[in-house]
């Protein structure tokens, strides 16, 4: 028993670290505080898959009653424990992923107008702003024949990931 | 979420609206939220890979600085406790010599540049004076073909640009009557490319085309001697329209560590000390801050709570040759021992926890040690001569209040003794300093020197002298500007790519007669700018990981010891846990370790690093594995940039040799200051197996080489030292 309550402690002081590593790497100032702006970068970073929506949930847990456009980590930290703990927006894994593309390629194509994509991209689920959709198409476009490859697209960004 | 007919709502279409979308609405909704999501979660992760990346080299730059100024509070506290006699003293007395000994007349015969002859198959660039538009045209157009400035025209150049210099007023005072815009550049840093950039965007210097230039001219750069000759030459031509402002890096002896002076000695064999020293007048010479319709003020660093405008405009400002170093003083110096204490004090306190800010700042001390010891160079009362005992007795001492051995009575000396060092003060505040978001003023300790100031500071002290804005430069920022304080504060950084090929854009200002700055950035690569965002990252993330995995190397040993006390069973394993914690104790480097740890850690085995693998996995080969005492050569490595400070200040005729009694003696105060031990014995062997031409004497150039560390795809330029040299 004793045995499990310390590896239960080591786990959580080890998700606490890395909570508070990822946390301080936007603490500009070294107080323990970041721009609530920034909040969307750090849960990602830890892993987690959130929609714009889950994400504004998180954030309006972690803010103060009255919302100063900065969150304390002393708030941070319970919430994200609790999302990591509870392993919450899992991952979305390279097979969902494809599956996604090519659900939107009907025809079977192999892949995906330009137009096509940034229609669906920016008018659908939770859009993409315009910056946003010219990030995707300058990394996943092919410009001579000005479609996505969605297959190759994913492997290539499912490698970057891992390395 | 999966209905059909759903009422009209921003995230979705209606059918109608949908047009040629085929797929069933439900459907493509969830999978777009699906790409959605993983799309962002993989910026997210790209944007803390840069952050890291940022930090990494940060780190290592603040950490460098940090160095800098340890070691010159080192030998500044040396100095005041060695008796005259002590060879040691001689040494770094060179630090200290003073340049105020002769007269300006003296100096004007000795950087006389008449009897430089330009032999006849010089093909540079050539100057007359009065210097005309055509030939600093010229002049930008040969920097531009690579060519290079014949001495002779150098410090013709430097004389004059002296001459009106020593005009000039503390703060330049700039209007744009005449609906005139005015441009205003940051850092440069030796990148010629950004500077040529700025003028292909933006015109050469001109009665139309007004510039300001905020410091930082040099070093890091391969080419900062040519943009001080570009920047001198508009400033003679244009006297009323160019202007200087003093950075931190106008310092020699922050140039001895950061690449200036190596680049002048190097272009500049037969000429470059004289030069050097010209420079060294020049640089004090330099005006302090641009104010421009009495509105907007221009400094390098930025300011402090105490900063006073009235205080600036009256010093002398050339008598601030460094600013790391208060001027000698004026009268008979009063003896008072203080004690240097708490650099001691922080640094034992600092194993087994990571803090960001650990040196000492040379003007805001704490309430301990007073200002007395920042201001004047004493006369040692000590008579104890050996380094070691030295320091033990700085060690007794830590924590003491200052003690006064014999006060000088003379008030008049005290006020005026205050009054230097609130002089000094101001100073530095304007070329060290860097904003914050909390109110208040606290020393910067990551650099040093100067302090971080709040918004409120930034409402007082710019509504105290009627001022509506504060551009600064002295930090790199990302986008290559960055306003701050409410906007009351502009960041401005011109040097583009500084850490790194993709790391940064630069940027300059046009601000006309609305003073509503407008800010232009760009690039020096034409490449970069069409990498990806993916792609600019990964390279200078890869750059940033190479100078961390040097700095692996570097404490080696200290590492593996560390590995070993979590692994006392010896299975060569430890937890990725245990990991964080080590490099966090022996590095010092405040990094998000467990964030990096997937970039720094390849391969594991249930949460289990194998550390030998892992060293070895770092790529790194040592460049000379002909040199004995390998652990030496890790500890050389580790503070070869103090080292080669050392060196250069040593080698008073610059001829880019020191003897093995210099060697040696260098080795012993510079392990002195580290506080370790090195035999004797490991020092003449070092020196004997590095001294390839067996002359007694050790090059500079080749010795630092030889501490260069390499990926192992280049290895032979390790392997290159063993050969015979040239």
């Amino acid at each position: 028993m004793a045995d499990d309550k310390d590896n239960a402690e080591a786990i959580l002081s080890e998700v606490h670290k890395k909570i508070s590593d990822a946390f301080d790497l936007f603490d500009h100032e070294f107080n323990k505080t970041v721009d609530v702006r920034e909040i969307g970068t750090i849960i990602r970073s830890l892993g987690c898959f959130p929609s714009e929506v889950e994400l504004h949930d998180v954030i309006t847990e972690a803010e103060d009653e009255e919302p100063m456009g900065y969150i304390r980590f002393e708030r941070f930290l319970p919430v994200m424990t609790r999302v990591l703990m509870e392993r919450k927006f899992r991952p979305i894994t390279e097979d969902l992923l494809l599956q996604a593309f090519e659900v939107l390629d009907q025809q079977n194509k192999g892949y995906l107008e330009a137009e096509e994509l940034t229609k669906y991209m920016t008018l659908e689920g939770e859009p993409f702003t315009q910056e946003e959709m010219e990030e995707m198409l300058s990394a996943a476009l092919d410009p001579e024949k000005n479609v996505i490859a969605y297959k190759d697209f994913v492997s290539m960004m499912v490698i970057d990931d891992a390395q | 979420m999966g209905c059909g007919n759903t009422k009209p709502n921003q995230l979705q279409l209606k059918k109608s609206e949908r047009g040629h979308l085929s797929v069933p609405a439900a459907t493509a909704m969830r999978s777009a939220l699906l790409i959605q999501r993983w799309y962002r979660q993989y910026v997210a992760r790209l944007e803390m890979r840069r952050r890291c990346t940022w930090n990494i080299f940060q780190s290592i730059e603040y950490a460098g600085e940090q160095d800098q100024i340890k070691l010159y509070n080192f030998f500044a506290y040396l100095m005041d406790h060695f008796t005259p006699a002590s060879s040691e003293r001689n040494l770094i007395s060179h630090i200290f010599r003073d340049n105020d000994l002769l007269r300006d007349i003296e100096w004007e015969r000795y950087f006389n540049y008449k009897n430089i002859e330009i032999p006849d198959d010089y093909c540079g660039p050539h100057l007359t004076f009065p210097l005309t538009t055509c030939i600093v045209t010229e002049l930008v157009e040969a920097f531009r073909n690579k060519q290079q400035l014949h001495s002779r025209y150098v410090l013709q150049l430097l004389g004059e640009t002296w001459k009106l210099l020593r005009l000039l007023p503390n703060i330049n005072h700039v209007s744009t009557c005449h609906s005139k815009e005015i441009t205003i550049c940051g850092d440069l840093h030796g990148h010629l490319e950004d500077l040529l950039l700025i003028f292909y965007k933006n015109g050469l210097p001109s009665m139309e085309t007004s510039y300001v230039f905020n410091g930082d001219y040099v070093d890091r750069g391969k080419n900062s001697i040519e943009i001080l000759l570009i920047l001198f030459a508009f400033l003679l031509l244009y006297p009323n329209d160019v202007y200087l402002n003093r950075g931190n890096h106008e310092d020699h002896m922050v140039n001895l560590r950061y690449g200036f002076t190596k680049e002048v000695l190097g272009k500049y064999r037969l000429h470059g000390k004289k030069i050097l020293k010209l420079l060294q007048k020049i640089f004090s010479w330099l005006p302090l801050a641009t104010v421009i319709d009495q509105k907007v003020l221009i400094v390098h660093g930025g300011i402090s709570d105490t900063t006073d405008l009235s205080i600036i405009a009256k010093m002398d400002r050339h008598r601030y040759v460094s600013s790391l170093k208060p001027p000698k003083h004026r009268r008979f110096l009063a003896k008072s021992k203080v004690c240097d204490d708490d650099s001691d004090v922080e640094d034992a306190g600092a194993v087994g926890s990571v803090e960001r800010r650990r040196v000492f700042s040379l003007t805001h001390s704490s309430p301990s040690a007073s200002l007395h010891r920042s201001m004047q160079q004493r006369r040692s009362l000590q008579s104890s001569s050996g380094v070691e005992e030295e320091l033990q007795e700085q060690r007794r001492q830590a924590g003491l209040s200052v003690e006064h051995q014999s006060v000088c009575s003379e008030t008049e000396l005290t006020q005026a003794v205050e009054a230097d060092a609130e002089e000094w003060k101001q100073l530095v505040d304007l070329l060290w300093s860097d904003p914050m978001t909390l109110d208040g003023c606290v020393p910067n300790e990551v650099r040093g020197g100067g302090c971080y100031w709040g918004p409120d500071v930034t409402e007082d002290v710019l509504n105290r002298h009627h001022l509506h804005l504060l551009i600064r430069s002295h930090e790199c920022k990302q986008e290559g500007y960055e306003f701050c304080h409410s906007r009351r504060v502009l960041t401005i950084f011109s040097a583009s790519n500084y850490y790194e090929e993709g790391s940064n854009r630069g940027a300059y200002i046009r601000l006309g007669p609305d003073l509503i700055p407008h800010v232009i950035q760009y690039q020096a690569t034409r490449t970069t700018r069409d990498l990806t965002l993916r792609q600019s990252v990964g390279r200078t993330e890869r750059s940033a990981l190479r100078a961390l995995r040097e700095q692996f190397f570097a404490h080696k040993s200290d590492l593996m010891s560390v590995f070993q006390q979590y692994d006392p069973d010896n299975t060569g394993l430890i937890s990725l846990k245990d990991w964080a914690v080590a490099m966090e104790t022996v590095l010092h480097l405040a990094l998000p370790w467990r964030v990096l740890r997937s970039q720094l850690v390849n391969s594991t085995q249930d949460g289990m690093l194998d550390y030998h693998s892992w060293f070895r996995e770092l790529d790194i080969t040592e460049p000379n594995k002909e040199l004995a005492h390998t652990n030496v050569l890790e500890t050389l490595y580790k503070h070869h940039s103090n080292l080669e400070t050392i060196f250069r200040i040593i080698d008073t005729d610059n001829s880019g040799l020191i003897s093995f009694e210099e060697f040696r003696q260098t080795w012993k105060l510079l392990s002195s200051h580290l506080k370790m031990e090195i035999s004797d014995e490991a020092i003449v062997d070092l020196a004997h197996s590095i001294d390839f031409n067996h002359d007694g004497s050790i090059d500079i150039n080749e010795f630092m080489e030889a501490f260069r560390l390499v990926d192992s795809t280049h290895h032979d330029m390790g392997n290159s030292m063993i050969k015979a040299p040239s």
